[in-house]
């Protein structure tokens, strides 16, 4: 058929659709079955975070932070915190150290497992979902336990956190731990070394470690690309120097470096090391104070600070200015989705939409942090 | 490099176009002339012994006397980090040389800062609002901004302060 003419054609994936993980909206341009171009488009979901931020006390904001990313609800909170102890120049109780970092793992175990049971999804397999919700469930209820909430913990203080953990806690969370271990060998026998789900990942969405550091690509993503880097490691905060855990890296075999299965593949490997480290703090968990609150919250005057945390997604960053009153001046979240999603574009080319569908869905955003 | 080495290093490379330096802050900054920021990043990013290949963040900020734009910067290959700030006076639409070509990172949050702040950052390829809709007017995280009482025929004033 000599005559056959074909024209590119824009095509609006979302903002409502299953695969974009929230209210997010691609605009791809398509020849054929191929994406040529790819805009992003965020925005859908902006809440006014920072301007809200103005107009409470720090310990108001605690909850908004939740919201941010409600899948590591625990880590947000952690990072805000982090950043006004900072600016206060504040020693916490080292019980409450560790009971943030036990939290902080969990959390991030819960986050990876609903990514990972995603990710099967969105390669057309449902059995994964059940698996990765199944065991989160169990993350949930030893928060439910703690904090009373399952999914906004608000659990975090300036100085500590809320509530002490309960005998029960402990004990259930230490049978969890022993659970989880043979469950991660289940998801590797199921999905990480399917040969349908290898042929839908193995070399998928191929982002490169340059294109990735140009792009403050961080996280489990930045791993995935095989840059050796964690925030819990590199730039130590909280209790992790004390801890021993293995940094998980991109790997060639099967997948390719900084493809979609080195990012499924470095975030199964963590939900291990998350369980490896829960494990030693709550060996070495101390007796004590579990808060040792300030007076009042103010930092100094014209104080200005940029603090950053490993969570689940990255590298999550406040920079936060004060003008020496309880309120905060000014508020600014650096949130790891908003940066993986500006990075699309540049490596999501003249793939299949389906592919698309794995590069996105591997990058692990979530649009609450992304549009604020 | 320590904070105060790179201080050091860049007042004797651009001189006056560096306005000041503070080490004494938590987070040790310096405040760099506008137009002179693009050059001043790429001379960061492209030393070998700087090598700055992240920009980590890159916030606007209202001071009430004047706006900023901050430019936190990391090197993962060197280890050590940079804050620069940039000050523009608050009126108009401020013209602020676009980093863009030079991070990845800064494509998305110039549009941010645009869309909140209303910074033109000259030479970025698409600076348009990112968060709010696109015929939202005014920049919302200026300490002046006055919240629009209606949008698109939305009613949007406090219930107490409604017709009844």
């Amino acid at each position: 058929m000599p005559d056959v003419r074909t024209e590119e054609m824009v095509l609006n994936m979302g903002p409502q659709h299953p695969s974009t993980h929230g209210v997010f909206r691609a605009e791809l341009v398509t020849d054929g079955e191929i994406v040529t171009a790819v805009r992003p488009h965020v925005g859908y979901l902006h809440r006014c975070f920072e301007k809200h931020a103005e107009n409470l006390s720090y310990t108001g904001v605690i909850p908004f932070t939740d919201r941010l990313d409600y899948l590591a609800s625990m880590n947000q909170n952690f990072g805000f915190v982090l950043a006004v102890e900072k600016m206060l120049g504040l020693e916490v109780p080292e019980r409450a150290d560790y009971i943030r970092v036990i939290m902080a793992e969990l959390n991030r175990m819960a986050s990876h497992l609903m990514m990972v049971g995603h990710m099967g999804t969105d390669a057309g397999a449902i059995t994964p979902i059940l698996y990765g919700f199944r065991d989160r469930e169990y993350i949930l209820d030893l928060f439910e336990e703690v904090s009373g909430a399952r999914l906004l913990y608000n659990y975090y203080r300036v100085g500590g956190v809320i509530a002490d953990l309960t005998p029960k806690f402990v004990e259930k969370t230490r049978k969890f731990l022993d659970y989880i271990g043979p469950m991660i060998d289940d998801f590797d026998q199921l999905l990480s070394y399917n040969k349908i789900f290898l042929g839908r990942t193995v070399g998928v969405g191929i982002l490169p470690p340059e294109v990735a550091i140009n792009y403050a690509v961080t996280g489990p993503n930045l791993r995935g690309s095989g840059v050796n880097w964690d925030l819990r490691r590199d730039e130590p905060y909280s209790i992790y120097p004390k801890l021993s855990f293995d940094v998980i890296v991109g790997k060639e075999g099967p997948g390719v470096v900084g493809d979609s299965w080195n990012r499924y593949w470095v975030r199964v490997q963590e939900i291990r090391e998350s369980a490896k480290i829960v494990r030693q703090a709550l060996d070495g968990l101390p007796e004590g104070e579990f808060i040792r609150a300030p007076k009042n919250v103010r930092p100094p005057k014209g104080a200005d600070l940029y603090h950053r945390t490993e969570t689940p997604r990255g590298e999550l960053g406040y920079y936060i200015i004060s003008d020496g009153t309880p309120t905060p001046f000014r508020v600014k979240v650096r949130s790891p989705g908003f940066v993986h999603i500006s990075a699309i574009p540049a490596f999501c080319t003249n793939i299949m939409v389906a592919d698309l569908v794995m590069s996105m869905g591997t990058l692990d955003f979530v649009m609450g942090e992304v549009d604020r | 490099m320590e904070p105060k080495d790179i201080h050091e290093r860049l007042k004797e490379t651009f001189g006056a176009k560096i306005a000041s330096s503070v080490l004494e802050a938590i987070d040790p900054y310096l405040v760099v002339e506008t137009a002179a920021i693009a050059e001043v990043c790429r001379y960061l990013k492209e030393e070998p012994d700087l090598a700055f290949d992240t920009l980590m963040c890159l916030s606007g900020v209202d001071t009430k006397e004047k706006l900023q734009v901050v430019y936190h910067l990391y090197s993962i290959a060197r280890r050590h980090r940079v804050v620069l700030k940039v000050e523009t006076p608050r009126e108009g639409e401020p013209s602020v040389p676009t980093v863009s070509h030079l991070w990845g990172t800064a494509d998305f949050h110039e549009r941010e800062a645009y869309d909140m702040f209303g910074f033109r950052f000259e030479g970025h390829p698409d600076l348009r609002r990112i968060l709010c809709p696109d015929d939202w007017e005014g920049y919302p995280l200026r300490k002046d901004y006055v919240y629009p009482e209606t949008y698109r025929d939305i009613d949007n004033r406090q219930v107490e302060t409604r017709d009844a």
